[in-house]
């Protein structure tokens, strides 16, 4: 009966027993073991949580960055502030919904993410018509501008919000916990993973099934031959990187509900982002997937080991190694589009 | 032969710095030591610290100059090989502290004391000799930089790739950095330096001393760079820089090129850290952060990338700036600052200050240097017999 039960308080239990007679003893060894095993195979699934968990969070900060780093060639370092941006727009939305009409207050992530998106997406916009259209094919360079971008991006929030941390609150929907067998689930990490998984469905049917799509996706294979066929292809590349800029202001919305709302928040993600995206390949959203969902498990896994600074510190060595066995990531383009 | 090298490496602008530099060497310590306090020319000690700072900040400049600006390899983890050195000389005055610390521990430093270790690790044996310091200061960053650099040059790691996992190679030495049990004093780092040498650390005359060999580093380095990017080794790099397919296929092994170049200014700015940390006083994992090194390589772009001098220029203009937008009400807007000097420099002036000021300064002697370069031809051609010989 004991054995039933298979959680860590019957373990104590048995294994406190004592002197007892030879059956009892026996029969409690055997339950020791089995309860042993299946705690084990709880706490593999309790990682396996983690790990999607993480991976989603890591998806979703990667997903923009695939687009502007994968599709366009441009090394966006300001994307973090982008995601940053985000998070400060759902704060300031939950301001003005907690002092004018807090009976909305549930909704205000409904109405944060659209908002996220304007906001990255406007700001993404000018920065290419500003600054990028004039980097094309100098990547360093486009780094370097970038990364002066996000500093100023940083200081301007700083500036406005001040340094230190906002409070961004949890709506009632996303807030508490249910009981899956042996492992705890939060609604909010729940709530990212559906939520990266849609976000990650409805740009890949964009880029399948719209016209816009089709164009970035011309644009992409070749220039040249998609600007004869008359598309107004910088008009295309700004709308890309505004795409992927709002993108990353999605994220931030998301993130806002799971880590603190700071100016730091971008520079603690780019690095990762990067990872991801290089990891999976570039070029190619089902690598950026995959490739966020492994280095998410793969962390995850390796933090009990290792310990968590010893695990990351592992998991970038590894992608250091990797890279030199693939240097183009998981999932490669192959054929004229690698020169390109 | 090293002669010729020199002489033909040494045209007037790199005369022309070298002598200045040696001249900043030697004036400021003597000015700071001989000249009475409050006099209109005396530095203080406090300023020769600083420049001493700056300088050093030029040689880690000129060590990224030669990989990004003549081999076209752009590095995000130069602060790493920086750090790494500053690492060894800070082990080494960890060592020579002795007894003196706060727990008067004549072999471990304080912070192993703190932390209830009973023997030295391993890996701290040998700091105690200077030599073996110094040599540690070429050698850590210079093997780091060859594994590295042999793993991703053989495997044709390049551009933006190199970039974001040299990015990665800083960023995980910086976690590693901040560990306790990692043994190199974790968050705080390595400080409260006594002796160097058996000369107090904080003393004007060390002070003046350490000043003067950084300055005296900073022209090796620079002699250094200018021998090899106007040998035919640095025209092969040139030709790396702008079209490594069509070097590989000439028949160059360009990995070699690159790995020796990597190594080699790995090891400079091993040096410049090195020379950092007891003009500084302090060596921390925060160095090894990504944001210094991508601070390092702006001002190679602010100096103008390709030209030597430039970069080290760059290095000081923009690192004053700094200290003097920092200490003043402006403190605040330094990151706007920053932030638009790189977006300004990289679109409008993508040569730099030097480069620029040479494409408008150059046409108008181009008739002087006309004659230069038939010289300088016809040198070569003489060498070139006396080497058939």
């Amino acid at each position: 009966m004991v054995k039933a039960r298979g959680d860590q308080e019957a373990l104590a239990l048995l294994t406190g027993l004592g002197d007892q007679p030879p059956l009892v003893t026996k029969a409690a060894a055997s339950a020791v073991s089995s309860i042993q095993s299946n705690l084990a195979m709880w706490s593999m699934v309790q990682n396996a949580w983690y790990g999607l968990s993480l991976g989603s969070v890591l998806l979703l900060a990667a997903i923009g960055l695939a687009i502007t780093f994968g599709v366009m060639g441009v090394i966006n370092m300001a994307h973090g502030e982008m995601v940053m941006l985000g998070a400060y727009t759902t704060f300031v939305v939950q301001e003005v919904i907690r002092t004018r009409y807090p009976a909305l207050f549930d909704y205000s992530l409904l109405i944060a993410v659209p908002l996220a998106f304007l906001v990255a997406g406007f700001i993404g916009v000018l920065i290419e018509r500003t600054i990028i259209r004039f980097l094309y094919g100098r990547p360093l360079e486009t780094l370097l501008a970038t990364w002066g971008l996000s500093l100023v991006l940083q200081q301007a929030v700083r500036t406005a919000f001040g340094p230190t941390n906002r409070e961004v609150g949890n709506p009632s929907w996303m807030s508490g916990a249910f009981e899956l067998g042996q492992i705890t689930i939060t609604y909010n990490r729940l709530w990212i993973l559906c939520f990266t998984l849609a976000v990650f469905a409805i740009l890949l049917a964009m880029l399948r099934y719209t016209a816009l799509g089709l164009e970035m996706r011309a644009v992409t294979q070749n220039r040249r031959m998609a600007a004869s066929m008359g598309i107004a292809t910088s008009r295309v590349d700004a709308l890309t990187f505004g795409l992927g800029s709002g993108i990353a202001g999605i994220a931030g919305v998301a993130l806002s509900q799971i880590d603190n709302v700071s100016p730091n928040l971008g520079q603690s993600y780019i690095i990762d982002s990067f990872m991801v995206v290089v990891f999976g390949g570039v070029g190619n959203l089902w690598g950026t997937l995959v490739g966020a969902f492994t280095l998410g498990i793969a962390n995850k896994f390796l933090e009990p080991v290792a310990g968590a600074v010893l695990g990351k510190i592992a998991i970038l060595v590894l992608i250091i190694l990797f890279i030199q066995k693939r240097p183009r990531g998981l999932f490669a383009l192959k054929g004229r589009a690698v020169e390109a | 032969m090293t002669p010729h090298i020199l002489t033909r490496s040494l045209d007037r602008a790199a005369t022309a710095f070298v002598l200045l530099v040696a001249a900043v060497g030697v004036l400021i310590p003597l000015s700071n030591l001989l000249l009475p306090q409050g006099s209109m020319f005396q530095v203080p000690t406090y300023l020769v610290a600083l420049w001493g700072k700056y300088v050093c900040y030029a040689i880690l400049a000129l060590s990224i100059d030669l990989i990004w600006g003549y081999c076209g390899i752009l590095s995000l983890g130069h602060g790493a090989f920086f750090a790494l050195g500053g690492y060894a000389m800070g082990m080494y005055l960890m060592r020579q502290i002795g007894s003196r610390g706060v727990y008067g521990n004549p072999i471990l430093p304080d912070f192993m004391v703190f932390l209830n270790w009973d023997k030295l690790p391993w890996y701290w044996y040998g700091f105690d000799k200077f030599a073996f310091a110094a040599l540690m200061v070429l050698v850590v960053p210079g093997l780091l930089a060859f594994c590295f650099g042999w793993l991703a040059f053989r495997s044709r790691v390049t551009g933006v790739y190199l970039s974001i996992i040299t990015q990665a190679m800083t960023y995980a030495l910086l976690l590693a950095f901040f560990r306790n049990d990692f043994g190199f004093g974790g968050n705080n780092g390595l400080t409260d330096f006594k002796d160097i040498l058996g000369f107090n650390v904080q003393a004007e005359g060390t002070r003046a001393a350490l000043f003067l060999l950084s300055c005296l580093a900073l022209i090796i380095a620079f002699l250094i760079c200018r021998a090899i990017v106007s040998s035919k080794l640095g025209k092969v790099l040139i030709a790396v820089r702008d079209a490594e397919s069509r070097t590989r296929f000439l028949g160059y092994r360009v990995e070699s090129y690159k790995l020796f170049v990597f190594t080699l200014s790995a090891c400079m700015a091993g040096v410049a850290g090195a020379l950092y940390v007891p003009q500084v006083g302090i060596i921390n994992p925060s160095e090894f952060a990504p944001a210094n090194s991508i601070e390092a390589v702006i001002w190679v772009a602010v100096g103008g990338r390709g030209t030597l001098i430039g970069a080290a220029l760059g290095a000081v203009v923009v690192n004053y700036a700094k200290t003097f937008f920092t200490s003043g009400p402006l403190a605040p807007y330094w990151l706007f600052m920053l932030g638009a000097l790189f977006i300004l420099v990289t679109l409008l002036l993508p040569k730099g200050i030097v480069g620029t000021f040479n494409s408008w300064w150059e046409p108008r002697r181009s008739t002087g240097i006309a004659a230069d370069e038939a010289s300088a031809a016809r040198e070569d051609g003489i060498s070139a017999a006396k080497m058939a010989e």
